[in-house]
């Protein structure tokens, strides 16, 4: 099993779900996040002062999944997320060592 | 039998006012008038605008632009101006600005707690002196809470209070009465239609005063101190917008055609300050803002404040199109220097205040005014000695009364309140959740 974790742009939330969704994702948890990478943050100005606004608004999106399925899900989010402008984010995959069902206590890929 | 009453009434009241007009014919005798239904009515409804201006107007612009930390004490320090100028203008704050001339610097003690200010107009006037005393109260109060921008985020509550009932009492009655109580700058001359000497250039450079001696917010020039939440200041700019016409229009003192002038020229000069500082910033930073619109239009308000029973509409825009202008020059002037006015008084009150007084001696030409334009080159001088004046006497004044304060109970709150925030540790409260 595996962890993924997509740090996307925001209005780019909906595309990527419905392709997950289309894909048979049964669920997934979504986060406001602040961050910055290459994209450096901005600049706001209030009455001349410049601020340099370093954390820019993104969305962390994570889901878990089985092995199996983990190169179509991957590909989805790839091309929903991208805009192939600077900021379109990064996804991270990681071992997921176990998964349980609180309602039920299956554990496992059960409980994916 | 009413109609037989009121026939009567009628005709005792027309043969009363024969009496008066025949008396004052005779005897030459001024101060006897009536009180005009209409004048008093505009006046009121004038006083309650200015009051307006203040809360919510100002609270809610000033307190937008603080940060979420500090926005309760910054709306606070409006709602306290107010609240203490009144009373300590019932108490001595009207009689030392209006009532009779000492030597032409300051009123005596006549009406002190508001002795023999009641019903009866004051002189030629046409409204109830209570009407004009409530109206000027409102100025005092709205001059004050002006102030309170420049010391924003950091300055201890107690100090505050202090520092307001010192200088109402101490910078503000006196100049009212140079300027309209009967004091030497009127005697001069001097031209300010609604108080672009007493309210914003004295205000303006209190703030500069309170600047200096506070010293800068901790962290300024490297924390982000952007403004918290915009909409409220734009809704605060707009209320003062709103508000303004109580303050010029209601300084004709009567619902007139010089009431109507200075409406007129009150709201194109705001349109034109707008616009001003939209087209400055536009050139300058590639991007026109909204707090850069509303600012131009509180800079236009302040240009246009001496000089709105003066003027005609097209001249009332060149002013107003210069207080945009010369404003945004005056906040860019700040962050040169670096001294830490937080919400820009002196940039827009003291700088467009200035910038109206000079104007007013440019482009005066109604109202009893005359100006270089329209063949008066005196009128400059005289409103330049009138700037000159309030520019020393409110920057030394409030100096002092600033290092007093400091010295006895301090001015600044702590560096660990000053981050912890101003609701929290001065009001034990929080304004969001």
């Amino acid at each position: 099993m595996k962890l993924i974790q997509a740090i996307i742009k925001p209005f780019k939330l909906d595309e990527v779900k419905d392709a997950l969704l289309e894909l048979g994702v049964q669920g997934m948890t979504v986060t406001e996040v602040k961050g910055f990478g290459r994209q450096k943050g901005h600049k706001e100005t209030y009455r001349g002062t410049e601020y340099q606004i370093e954390f820019v608004p993104k969305i962390k999106l994570e889901i878990a999944i089985s092995d199996n399925r983990v190169s179509e899900v991957l590909e989805a989010i790839l091309r929903a997320a991208k805009t192939g402008s600077i900021g379109d984010g990064k996804v991270f995959v990681s071992e997921l060592h176990d998964v349980i069902r609180i309602r039920t206590g299956e554990t496992g890929e059960g409980a994916v | 039998m009413k109609r037989v009453y009121k026939l009567y009434r009628v005709s005792v009241l027309g043969l009363l006012l024969f009496l008066l007009g025949a008396g004052r014919g005779f005897a030459n005798d001024v101060g006897v008038t009536s009180i005009n239904s209409g004048d008093t009515a505009w006046v009121l409804i004038s006083s309650a605008l200015v009051l307006a201006m203040i809360i919510p107007g100002l609270a809610l612009f000033y307190g937008g632009m603080v940060r979420s930390k500090n926005v309760l004490s910054t709306m606070m320090h409006s709602f306290i101006a107010i609240s203490l100028v009144s009373v300590i203008w019932v108490f001595w704050g009207y009689s030392l600005a209006f009532a009779p001339d000492i030597g032409g610097v300051i009123g005596g003690l006549d009406w002190v707690g508001l002795t023999g200010v009641g019903e009866a107009p004051n002189g030629e006037s046409t409204i109830p002196h209570a009407a004009f005393m409530i109206f000027q109260l409102m100025f005092a109060g709205i001059t004050v809470a002006l102030i309170s921008g420049a010391i924003a985020e950091r300055m201890r509550f107690t100090a505050f209070v202090v520092f307001a009932a010192l200088w109402v009492t101490a910078i503000y009655a006196p100049l009212a009465h140079w300027v309209w109580g009967g004091g030497w700058l009127g005697g001069l001359g001097d031209l300010d239609f609604a108080g672009g000497t007493v309210v914003h250039i004295s205000s303006g450079v209190a703030a500069l005063a309170c600047a200096l001696v506070l010293g800068k917010r901790h962290g300024y020039g490297s924390d982000n101190m952007s403004p918290h939440n915009l909409p409220f200041t734009i809704v605060g700019a707009s209320l003062l917008w709103v508000g303004w016409f109580g303050f010029n229009a209601g300084s004709a003192l009567a619902a007139n055609g010089l009431a109507a002038n200075a409406f007129v020229a009150t709201h194109v000069a705001t349109a034109a300050g707008a616009l001003g500082w939209l087209g400055v910033e536009w050139s300058y930073r590639g991007k026109p803002t909204l707090l850069g619109a509303a600012s131009g239009a509180v800079a236009g308000l302040v240009g246009i404040t001496p000089a709105a029973g003066y003027v005609g509409p097209l001249s009332a825009i060149i002013i107003g199109l210069g207080g945009g202008i010369v404003c945004y020059l005056g906040v860019f002037l700040k962050n040169k220097l670096g001294y830490d006015d937080a919400l820009d008084v002196l940039g827009i009150h003291g700088i467009g205040g200035t910038w109206g007084a000079l104007a007013t001696g440019l482009f005066a030409s109604m109202g009893g005014g005359t100006g270089l334009f329209f063949g008066n080159p005196g009128q400059v001088v005289v409103q330049a000695i009138g700037v000159g004046a309030t520019w020393i006497f409110s920057f030394c004044g409030t100096f002092i009364l600033l290092k007093m304060i400091d010295a006895t109970i301090g001015l600044r709150v702590s560096r660990e309140d000053e981050i912890l925030g101003l609701d929290l540790t001065q009001h034990r409260e929080r304004a969001y959740g």
